[in-house]
């Protein structure tokens, strides 16, 4: 069978709720909120179309969308919603209740800054303040891998050492509402991709009742937490196994991380979501004056893929992180994950974090080459971190 | 003269708004103001607090003292407002979907507080600023966004829920009633005690387009036509007027006089 149905030029949050519409999954249950609006828009003319058989509830609030789900999920259902920011955080309570109770449910997270001062543009800070909850975080570069990552992370999700959620991360109204070519593949293939779902222990199956998330003091809690912990470890060794599947499926390789140019690289740049097409260019311009540079993209930021930056990394001479989001009074969360992992490393390189692109920020190909300058210079200070494209 | 006061009410620099042609949300800012107005209270003396939604951004608008807060929030915040400072006169303002499905807990639980807030809900019948979604207050039947086949759902009667939840003044109107909407506000204002006004106003961009009344004017003509007063005849129209005004115990009065009574804080 032909692996690309067609190939078509829509945007990230078409290409997303044409992904949920291939996966149709049992029950959608969303809240509307800017930029994530279009995904539910699109789908919900899927479902009034008889297109999908999914069953979608427009509820009163993210809090009651997250909380629907975790009822379907438990009752056996696959489940998926979508949101952005505030919604995100309104959530936050039922995010972590999803996690602990290893529910498979696919949020794809238009990504937004948390207010306030309110603001509806792009930036990590609503992704950030979800990475403890135990959820699998991904995070897309374009439409195209938004509409992949969604597919995958179904499979992902369900697999039996894992049954964890994922949050499919793309930037707001970058990717969402910017119109990019997408290849789509046929429902077939995605439909035989991600199988019919296995429920675990259903609240449906009255054979067998059970009951979800009693109450668990000091005798159990710990023991299941620690479950938690190694159910998000398997994600190491099971997500390469799907990456592998889903590239003999539709052709395309997905991995924890991107690497760009990296081969002989003295000097790398580290970051997520849709600033990464802005740094290839960047690092391809600097690769003509001669410099070896390089860039690596973080496809999975939970679990954070830890061996996989100390194999790519010890040796390298600087190594730039850059954050869409900040970690008040500590380091900005993806340096602070980079430089972590690097203190393992026999070699390490000199490390630089720049924050930029907060609350919508525009992030200009000469703000990452100044990034790469002070790093080829070797002006690069660890415990300093600079700001781009901020008036100061 | 008068317009100059009333324009005195505004931040100059903050305008023009971000509503739309055609847009209700204006009218129902200017009712607010000639309220305001008629009642002479202070410019210092009102707070406006609101919540998330093209009617939120009121409060941007208006040189009173303002909040603009969190989605669905705005009610709990006035609320602290209010016991902050109980001689200022709160009003919130929001949306029907802010008040009323992710702020419907809040909503409800002022109205059975009873404290002197006066709830304004720019009632437009779907989520505007995010593109017209279905909302709480949405008909039976109509086209939104999400409801592609129209809304199976039924709707939240605002003045039925204010009702119930215990508010003590409750009114409806509509941005048609231009008048008659001044003067519910005033009442409301002057009111001790939680009052709610449930202000039917028209979204021509999202609510018209969907629903076959793509123009301003085809809006307004529908509140015109689909509403009439308490006191009047109107099989299946939609009743606009006072509800209920009623002197009950208020929270704040009734906190301070059990509060006060010797040995009430031992």
């Amino acid at each position: 069978m032909q692996k690309v149905l067609e190939k078509v030029a829509i945007t990230g949050a078409e290409a997303v709720a044409y992904a949920m519409k291939q996966i149709e999954p049992d029950v959608v249950a969303a809240y509307p909120i800017t930029p994530q609006t279009p995904i539910v828009e699109y789908f919900a003319k899927y479902v009034a179309d008889g297109v999908v058989k999914t069953e979608m509830i427009p509820v009163e609030s993210e809090h009651s969308a997250m909380s629907a789900l975790v009822g379907a999920a438990a009752a056996g259902a696959r489940a998926m919603t979508a949101t952005s920011a505030n919604g995100l955080a309104l959530m936050h309570e039922i995010v972590y209740i999803a996690a602990s109770y290893r529910l498979p449910i696919v949020m794809p997270v238009v990504n937004r800054a948390l207010s306030g001062p309110l603001n509806i543009h792009c930036d990590h800070s609503d992704a950030m303040a979800e990475r403890d909850s135990g959820w699998i975080q991904l995070f897309a570069e374009s439409n195209q891998e938004a509409y992949d990552l969604t597919i995958l992370a179904v499979k992902l999700a369900e697999h039996e050492a894992v049954r964890l959620p994922v949050m499919v991360n793309l930037d707001g109204f970058i990717l969402s509402h910017g119109v990019e070519p997408v290849e789509l593949y046929p429902d077939e293939l995605v439909k035989k991709f991600v199988g019919e779902p296995k429920p675990y222990y259903p609240l449906l199956d009255t054979d067998h009742p059970v009951t979800w998330g009693p109450i668990d003091l000091y005798d159990y809690y710990f023991e299941h937490k620690r479950q938690q912990a190694e159910a998000m470890e398997n994600v190491k060794k099971v997500f390469p196994e799907i990456a592998k599947e889903f590239e003999e499926t539709f052709g395309k390789r997905y991995n924890f991380v991107e690497e760009y140019r990296l081969d002989d690289a003295d000097h790398v740049m580290i970051a997520l979501g849709s600033t990464n097409s802005t740094i290839k260019y960047v690092v391809d311009e600097l690769r003509e004056e001669g410099y070896k540079v390089g860039a690596l993209k973080i496809w999975m930021f939970r679990p954070f893929p830890k061996e996989t930056l100390q194999r790519l990394l010890n040796g390298r001479k600087t190594v730039v992180v850059l954050d869409r989001a900040l970690s008040f009074g500590a380091e900005a969360p993806l340096y602070e994950a980079v430089k972590s992992a690097l203190y393992e490393v026999a070699a390490r390189p000199l490390l630089g974090s720049y924050v930029y692109g907060l609350g919508g920020r525009d992030v200009k190909p000469e703000h990452i080459r100044k990034a790469f300058e002070d790093a080829i210079r070797g002006n690069l200070i660890a415990d300093e971190q600079r700001y781009l494209g901020l008036r100061e | 003269m008068r317009t100059q006061r009333l324009l005195s009410y505004l931040r100059p620099g903050r305008w023009p708004s971000v509503w739309c042609p055609g847009c209700g949300n204006g009218i129902v800012l200017k009712t607010f103001l000639e309220a305001v107005d008629r009642l002479s209270i202070p410019k210092e003396k009102i707070a406006v607090v609101s919540g998330i939604g093209c009617s939120s951004r009121v409060t941007g608008y208006m040189d009173f003292n303002t909040l603009h807060t969190l989605h669905g929030r705005a009610v709990a915040f006035a609320t602290g407002v209010k016991l902050a400072k109980p001689d200022f006169e709160v009003v919130v303002m929001g949306g029907d979907g802010d008040l009323l499905a992710i702020g419907g807990n809040h909503f409800i639980h002022a109205c059975k507080r009873n404290l002197d807030l006066t709830i304004v809900i720019f009632n437009n019948m779907i989520y505007a600023m995010t593109g017209g979604q279905v909302s709480p207050t949405t008909p039976s039947f109509f086209q939104t966004p999400t409801t592609p086949r129209g809304n199976f759902e039924r709707s939240f009667d605002a003045v039925s829920l204010a009702l119930a939840a215990g508010a003590t003044f409750v009114a409806r109107s509509t941005v048609y009633h231009y008048d008659h909407l001044v003067q519910v506000l005033e009442r409301a204002l002057k009111h001790k005690g939680t009052s709610v006004v449930d202000v039917l106003t028209g979204c021509p961009t999202y609510f018209g387009r969907y629903n076959n009344m793509p123009t301003p004017s085809s809006v307004m003509e529908f509140f015109k036509t689909h509403t009439c007063f308490i006191e009047e005849e109107g099989e299946g129209k939609i009743k606009i007027g006072i509800f209920k005004e009623s002197e009950e115990p208020e929270f704040y009065s009734l906190y301070k006089e059990i509060t006060s009574k010797e040995g009430a804080m031992e």
